[in-house]
């Protein structure tokens, strides 16, 4: 029975070839198993053999020839977020590799998952100091899940199939496969591509624990005060609907960490916000005030816990996750369940009692009443006379009605975006999180529009994160990419001034950042495009970016020196999180 | 508060294993006070033997980090109290001195040196045991003449432990109860 059983599941993911075949075709075979459909890339000499394999795939495989590697990689990125599938990467070798770095080291802290492959200098040159040799390996190892060398060509189909399996099981990553020109180009007796399922010595879903599931919904049900923290760990686990069933039941107010944006709408009642530095007011303060802390995929980074020593010490912890090393890493759990949510928190679900927690829900809104009053309502509606970024955003929901893909880079934009835009569907926030990396938002959102063809993007981007990857316009020229840049232009490094203003008595050392005439710039790459610098004529620059079919660039000008508030200052518990 | 912690990892025989394990105590500035790779009871595996002085703290979280790389099958940590260890130390030593000089002679025999390689000229002496041992045998012999000194990392093995067969066994079961 088994047996049987086996042989289909073999037969399914397998091709069959009996002839002889090129490393390089053999890649390509490769991803035509794996469900490959795009792939981002830039030739080199170290990678022309798998190149010219690929003349011969264009009408199987899609080739988006980005216009540096490091566009090429965060594309992949946010097709990966958008589509739920492997994101594929390729460069040459040397520079080619090395322009790859920042993204690796991104996807790796955002658990994205990535199959980079490059090009390498024949085997026989290695350690020489070939032209354009590197030693990508080393190079990548810190900020890759896994990475291996490939010199000979029969360890292609193996190798590829555990780099997929690698990059999308467990926790995802980034794996990078360096192959030498002469793998590339050597012949070799293929057999037949087999996925892969397993690996002894890994283990990507670590085993449910019943015992532990028992425990933390013992603590669920006896909690007054609970308080769950979801992170993307929801999304990549596929779990939305899991999750929404778990806090509707248990009647669990919820906040999301920058990446579990938009694995539950905006809109639900039990979404009580962002946590974090520039989170809202409530999820921060109460933190420090709940007595049960639920954390589903999520890892409690600085940014989300402020300072340590004083984090809802108050309260039990319980944390689901399924990378044990995240539990008890930064806060100590008192129940530690690991496991996939997908299967833990149905588990859980089963085990809590059905609740309403009305008193300790409207505690939140109480919160978020304040908030408003203090900071959401000059930021949406303005009295004075410069354009605010949450206005803009605001009036974007209104017009996408939080059905719109996000992209944001890195900065003051972001924030607010990411504190502002209403989202009704998952896999909807794109953004670099861990990381930081400004020049994430362009190359990202054009794989996010790969990733999703049928959905709207706009790509939210400052003035300052727009001049590092701009060249990426070219990209969206040449393929003729449907996406919506919307640059916030306040004319300086925003968030570093705003941190200069407040910690550094505004010496703006450094961040009174010029630009050029952006709708001149996206003219000349034939996007169209337009700038709005008075309130009046916001709106319908918005409705006619998104109406526009194909690409467009609108220019907003905001305010210089608008803050990003609420915030918990660095060093600061959550609950001294200040609103002015 | 700090202490000696050893650290075994088993892993699969890859090229760049060795790199990825020791960058992750130079990303933290956890100094390797000892490390050694070797074969271990299983075909194929190898096991690294790793000493570093730490708090539990820190050493717990560097375990479990290290057990979820790809290629590492287990990854654990003991106290001094739960292991035997040894060191293996190489003193060279003009032959002449010993030969004239009954009390080294006699100093080599009391930390059980035993001579690996004799010559005219100088003779190599091997000892093992723990650090202080070897260490103590190489302040007594300073002063007649030693030449050169090296010492190997810690191996070591644990009290109470039944080997990683079974443990193998275990993980590699694992893909056929997936599939069933």
């Amino acid at each position: 029975m088994s047996l049987a059983k086996n042989d289909t599941v073999l037969q399914e993911s397998t091709v069959e070839y009996d002839t002889q075949l090129s490393g390089s075709s053999a890649v390509l075979e490769a991803f035509l198993a794996e469900g490959v459909d795009t792939i981002f890339g830039y030739p080199g000499g170290a990678i022309m053999p798998i190149y010219d394999a690929l003349y011969d795939y264009q009408d199987k495989l899609q080739h988006i020839l980005v216009r540096h590697e490091q566009g090429g990689i965060h594309a992949a990125q946010g097709y990966a977020r958008t589509s739920g599938k492997v994101g594929v990467v390729f460069a040459t070798s040397g520079p080619g590799a090395t322009n790859l770095v920042t993204g690796l080291a991104d996807a790796m802290i955002d658990s994205t998952p990535l199959v980079c492959i490059t090009g390498q200098v024949f085997s026989h040159l290695l350690g020489t100091d070939a032209f354009q040799e590197t030693d990508v390996i080393n190079i990548t190892t810190p900020v890759t899940k896994w990475n291996y060398q490939v010199t000979d060509a029969n360890e292609i189909p193996e190798v590829l199939a555990k780099a997929f399996y690698i990059a999308e099981s467990g926790r995802p990553g980034p794996v990078l496969i360096d192959i030498t020109k002469n793998a590339q180009l050597q012949k070799f007796d293929y057999k037949r591509y087999t996925k892969c399922k397993h690996i002894r010595s890994y283990r990507p879903k670590p085993i449910v624990r019943k015992e532990y599931v028992e425990a933390a919904a013992q603590l669920i049900n006896e909690a007054k005060k609970p308080f769950v923290l979801f992170g993307q760990g929801i999304i990549l686990g596929k779990a939305e609907n899991e999750f929404k069933t778990f806090i509707e039941k248990g009647g669990l107010p919820a906040a999301c960490t920058l990446l579990g944006l938009s694995a539950l709408p905006t809109e639900h009642p039990l979404h009580v916000g962002m946590l974090g530095m520039h989170g809202n007011y409530g999820p921060n303060v109460l933190t420090n005030e709940c007595d049960v802390l639920i954390a589903i995929g999520m890892r409690f980074d600085d940014r989300v816990t402020g300072l340590l020593s004083k984090y809802a010490k108050q309260a039990k912890i319980v944390h689901l996750d399924i990378d044990p090393s995240e539990i008890n890493k930064n806060v100590k759990a008192d129940v530690g369940v690991w496991g996939d949510c997908k299967d833990t928190l149905p588990l859980l679900t089963s085990l809590i009692n059905e609740n309403v927690h009305t008193a300790w829900i409207q505690k939140f809104y109480d919160y978020r009443q304040q908030e408003i009053d203090a900071v959401i309502t000059n930021e949406l509606h303005p009295k004075g006379d410069k354009m605010t970024m949450g206005e803009v955003i605001h009036q974007l929901n209104e017009l996408t009605h939080g059905n719109a893909i996000v992209v944001t880079d890195v900065g003051q934009h972001q924030m607010v975006t990411c504190r502002y835009a209403k989202f009704n569907d998952t896999k909807s926030n794109i953004t670099s999180g861990g990381l930081g990396t400004m020049g994430f938002a362009l190359p990202a959102a054009i794989g996010a529009k790969f990733g999703a063809l049928h959905r709207t993007v706009v790509a939210v981007i400052g003035d300052g994160g727009f001049q590092m990857t701009l060249q990426e316009l070219g990209t969206i020229m040449q393929n003729d990419i449907d996406v919506k840049i919307l640059i916030l232009n306040n004319q300086f490094l925003g968030m570093v001034r705003q941190w200069q203003e407040l910690f550094h008595e505004r010496r703006y050392s450094f961040t009174d950042i010029k630009s050029p005439d952006y709708i001149m710039l996206a003219k000349s790459y034939g996007i169209a495009a337009q700038k709005v610098e008075a309130r009046e004529n916001l709106v319908a620059a918005l409705a006619t970016m998104l109406q526009h079919k194909g690409s467009f660039l609108l220019e907003v000008m905001v305010g210089r020196e608008n803050n990003v508030f609420p915030m918990v200052p660095q060093g600061c518990s959550v609950s001294e999180i200040r609103l002015r | 508060m700090k202490a000696e912690y050893t650290i075994t990892v088993y892993t699969e025989n890859h090229i760049g294993l060795l790199n990825r394990i020791a960058i992750m105590f130079s990303r933290r500035k956890i100094n390797i006070e000892s490390l050694n790779t070797s074969p271990s009871e299983v075909n194929g595996i190898h096991r690294f033997t790793i000493v570093v002085n730490e708090t539990e703290e820190v050493v717990r979280k560097i375990v479990s980090q290290i057990e979820k790389q790809v290629e590492v099958l287990k990854a654990f940590y003991n106290t001094d109290n739960e292991i035997v260890w040894q060191e293996l130390a190489l003193y060279k030593v003009p032959t002449d001195e010993i030969a004239e000089k009954v009390k080294v002679e006699r100093l080599l025999r009391e930390y059980g040196a035993r001579a690996v390689v004799i010559r005219k000229d100088y003779t190599i002496f091997e000892a093992t045991g723990h650090r202080e041992e070897t260490e103590k045998l190489l302040e007594v012999l300073a002063p007649y003449g030693l030449i050169e000194f090296v010492r190997s990392a810690r191996v070591a093995i644990l009290k109470a432990s039944s080997g990683f067969h079974d443990k193998l066994m275990e993980l590699e079961m694992e893909a056929n109860i997936e599939s069933i």
